[in-house]
């Protein structure tokens, strides 16, 4: 369902793609089954320009912004990440219905595992979650 | 805003009722927009005429072949008024040309060119059939033209003027024909067609509702006088309707020989059938999407004069072949800031993410859209009145393409057949300088630079996103040549397009990066700048998948100094960056500022310098999964800092070899994977601790408070200040807010109060 979310349509269970680790039921929210931390943004927009000698920076303001990380409790991957107001509770970003997503697959006869695509030519083939080429080293 | 009071109703005979309406077509004050006409997104029932046409028979092949003549027509229609256009936005493509079925759904679009346009001039040409074909002072007749740019009769923005003329047949309108250009200057409170500091409709310059400019063919010079004494840029309003005159009538010649060729049913059949066959082939792909709802949020954070955060919120429902999109939960209208957007001008930015990032393959047409209901709340700033300001109505409407943008990757991610790719959000702000004053030839102008559109692309699920590649609504824009625009107007861009390091969405594959422009005017006795820009204090684009968004964006001025003058005594000094002229403050008696991107028209003298920065695009997927390689190679090619690579991508490396250090990176990616499992906390004990049952106390706040409400949270102001209220949007009271300059003198006063108590003045003061 997403880079890093399945849905085990057999069981009906949130899963992740990289370590199965399993984020409950796919009828409902998969973040009641992450680790949530709430980001100071300037960590990760760091400021450009001094925020001693100014107001503006390039770094969003704590005041106004926090970013929600969204960890897989299993492996640690960030699995999502939100933008909200201090306080503003979390989206509930996506609910499906699972009956008429196992109804849709049945009928497409074809398995979902190996039926998805990423992208036109060779860059299907660089999707994976396979370690990466070895690269230069000391 | 208009009160409405219930009386009692009573119901009227017939004969009543048709003495009421005869009585009120005679007594019309004036025919303002019709909310029937301006409600409706979707393609008319097929006409008599379009049944009978169709009923002589369909051949595809002849259909193909007429498309593709139409395509060619549009085309040659666009390039016309790319090659002849007087207005910056025309030169760089920010047009487009159409033909239009008899009711006025778009059948076809040019192929370059702005997208949204396919969603929004059905509105202006309904209102010419329903109100003025058949009304003795104006009618339609071959050779006519009729000019409109006012959004609230259906369009993106009031900066966009359109040439609309009809394709006849023996006395019967069988297509419509029209080109639309961005022209910019439109006699705004600012220049530039796009005013940040409009306070009411009436700063929002031109308000054209459709009217006939053109007649049998020949120009109206009462009416182009008017138009003309009514902007700034006399030149450029006269200019661009002979071009697009001329483009349109270009266009029409090739509609007749193609039409003289097929004869006028086939031509008929062919535009009706292709709208037709666009909407079912739209109903098709909805329906091989999983059922279940999709939901994005937005926060923007600026009125442009002020920061405040105001929502707009979008779901997206997906059931069988019917798509729901739904705005509720979305900020309240600001009654005197120009962010306020039409419904019209926030769907058209819908279609410009479905006809370009979702299902870039279809004929642009009106149909793209018509299965899908929206729902909205009529005075949110995304559906405002007819009262509102909307000067810069891109601000909620460009929030709308990115709902649309962004779910796009949830909602077809798990889908096997795919007419695009899984892209993160695109750049969705318009950071450019706007300009206005006297030119070094003399002449009155206001515009912008083409800087707008260098918004960088989102990272995709497979490549990282492209820097500076093209604004959101105009896939074939150009960014242009600043030293061309340097022969017609008295400023330089001192440093252009060059990328600010770090300024990317990081992740997996990284969003695309913004760059840097540096502007100052020399040798002109008036010139200034605007900006219309959000997201200085909260990020305007946000990551996917675990991805992050961009950073915030200010505007950095340095004022008191003429930098022209310090360049030419030492050139050496030409060594400019924001980073490094706002840190190192190298101008001595400079003023150094930083302030949020709404800049209402400031006055510039010579060699001062306004600086400012593109945007990013969305980061896709977790930063440790990052190809280490790549992050090195970033800081090799000084894209990001070393600080970003080792604290945010966990990369070491040598700093002075640039190679990577594998095992190195391995502990420091295992380390950071650690530190979250030990930060994160469990969701439900997340949202005890995080969520607020309201927004922080100080900050001005529009839009639901979490999404489980039907009620909005607005900060109002009365005689006491600012005071939190929360109601439906149909009990919201009308929200205005206070001029800053009241608020900083007051500020000032009660500063100077406690001052005087402090030291024991006793000053005695009238109110």
């Amino acid at each position: 369902m997403t880079e890093y979310l399945l849905i085990d349509l057999d069981t009906e269970r949130w899963l992740c793609r990289v370590c199965d680790n399993d984020f409950g039921d796919a009828n409902g929210n998969y973040k009641e089954g992450t680790l949530v931390y709430d980001r100071d943004p300037r960590e990760i927009h760091q400021p450009i320009i001094d925020p001693e000698k100014y107001e503006f920076t390039f770094s969003p303001d704590p005041a106004y912004c926090r970013i929600l990380e969204f960890y897989c409790p299993g492996c640690a991957t960030q699995i999502e990440t939100e933008y909200v107001p201090p306080g503003h509770p979390p989206t509930v970003d996506m609910l499906w219905d699972i009956a008429s997503l196992r109804a849709q697959w049945e009928q497409r006869a074809t398995d979902p595992m190996v039926a998805i695509t990423y992208g036109p030519g060779e860059d299907v083939q660089r999707h994976t979650h396979t370690p990466p080429q070895t690269p230069i080293s000391r | 805003m208009t009160a409405i009071y219930d009386h009692e109703s009573k119901s009227l005979t017939a004969q009543e009722q048709e003495w009421v309406d005869q009585f009120m077509d005679d007594t019309t004050l004036f025919l303002g927009p019709d909310p029937e006409i301006m409600r409706d997104h979707s393609i008319t029932a097929r006409t008599q005429f379009e049944e009978e046409c169709i009923a002589k028979g369909i051949d595809p092949l002849q259909v193909d072949r007429i498309r593709k003549r139409l395509a060619g027509a549009l085309d040659e229609g666009y390039e016309m008024c790319e090659a002849m256009g007087a207005a910056p936005g025309a030169k760089w493509g920010d047009l487009t040309t159409a033909i239009y079925t008899a009711s006025g759904d778009v059948t076809y679009l040019s192929c370059h060119g702005v997208i949204a346009f396919s969603a929004i001039l059905h509105h202006p040409i309904r209102y010419i059939m329903k109100y003025w074909k058949d009304e003795p002072t104006v009618g339609i007749h071959p050779g006519d033209g009729f000019i409109h740019n006012d959004a609230r009769f259906g369009n993106v923005h009031n900066t966009d003027q359109s040439m609309i003329m009809p394709v006849m047949r023996d006395g019967r309108i069988i297509a419509w024909v029209a080109a639309t250009i961005h022209e910019g200057e439109n006699g705004a409170c600012e220049p530039g067609g796009m005013p940040s500091g409009s306070e009411t409709p009436f700063d929002d310059g031109l308000r054209m509702s459709p009217f006939k400019i053109l007649e049998r063919g020949e120009l109206r010079r009462d009416l182009v006088t008017f138009l003309q004494h009514s902007v700034r840029d006399p030149k450029l309003q006269l200019a661009d309707l002979k071009v697009k005159i001329g483009a349109v009538q270009r266009i029409m010649e090739r509609v007749d020989k193609t039409i003289d060729e097929v004869g006028v049913d086939a031509f008929v059949a062919a535009l009706r059938i292709t709208v037709e066959d666009v909407e079912e082939e739209v109903r098709r792909r909805i329906r091989e999407l999983p059922d279940g709802t999709v939901h994005f949020n937005q926060f923007m954070d600026s009125t442009l004069k002020e920061n405040i955060l105001i929502k707009f919120s979008c779901k997206v429902t997906v059931k069988g072949d019917k798509m729901t999109i739904d705005l509720r939960g979305t900020g309240p209208e600001i009654l005197n800031r120009a962010i306020n957007s039409p419904l019209c001008s926030v769907k058209s930015m819908f279609m410009q993410a479905i006809l370009a990032f979702w299902w870039p393959d279809l004929p642009r047409c009106t149909s793209a859209m018509s299965p899908i209901e929206i729902i909205s709340d009529e005075h949110t700033w995304a559906d405002a009145g007819y009262d509102a300001p909307m000067g810069q109505s891109l601000q909620a409407s460009f929030r709308g393409f990115s709902a649309l943008q962004s779910s796009w990757a949830k909602l077809q991610f798990a889908n096997p057949e795919k007419f695009s790719n899984v892209i993160a959000p695109w750049f969705n702000q318009i950071n450019t300088f706007l300009w206005g004053g006297l030119t070094q030839h003399g002449d009155q102008v206001g515009n912008l630079c083409a800087d707008l559109n260098g918004m960088p692309g989102g990272a995709k699920a497979f490549l990282d996103g492209e820097d500076a590649v093209s604004p959101l609504f105009c896939a074939m824009a150009d960014t242009a040549e600043q030293e061309v625009m340097e022969e017609e107007v008295p400023f330089m861009q001192l440093v252009s397009k060059r990328l600010v390091r770090d300024n990317m969405g990081f992740g997996k594959h990284t969003g695309g990066m913004g760059y840097e422009m540096i502007v100052a005017s020399e040798g002109t006795p008036l010139w200034g700048f605007m900006t219309v820009t959000s997201g200085a204090k909260f990020s305007s684009v946000y990551g996917m998948f675990g991805g992050y968004g961009c950073g915030t964006y200010p505007l950095a001025r340095v004022k008191g100094i003429n930098v022209y003058d310090v360049l030419r005594q030492d050139p050496s000094r030409f060594d400019l960056s924001i980073e490094k002229v706002m840190n190192d403050q190298p101008f001595e008696g400079g003023r150094y500022t930083t302030s949020h991107m709404g800049m209402q028209f400031d006055v510039a003298k010579d060699g001062e310098l306004y600086m400012m920065s593109q945007g990013a695009g969305g980061g896709y997927g977790d930063v440790l999964e990052r190809d280490p390689l790549a992050v090195v190679k970033d800081v090799e090619l000084n894209r990001i800092t070393d600080r970003v690579a080792r604290e945010i991508f966990a990369v070491a490396y040598d700093p002075t070899t640039f190679v990577l250090d594998v095992e190195g990176t391995k502990e420091l990616r295992s380390q950071v994977r650690s530190t979250r499992l030990e930060r994160g906390k469990p969701y439900a004990e997340f949202v005890r601790e995080f969520v607020t049952p309201e927004p922080p106390k100080d900050l001005p706040y529009y839009g639901s408070w979490g999404d489980d409400t039907d009620e909005l949270t607005a900060t109002v102001f009365d005689i006491d200040g600012p005071q939190r209220v929360t109601a439906p949007i149909s009990q919201m009271p009308i929200i205005m807010l206070p001029d800053r300059r009241d608020l900083k003198v007051a500020e000032l006063e009660a500063r100077v109060r406690e001052l005087e108590e402090k030291h024991g003045e006793d000053v005695r003061r009238k109110s």
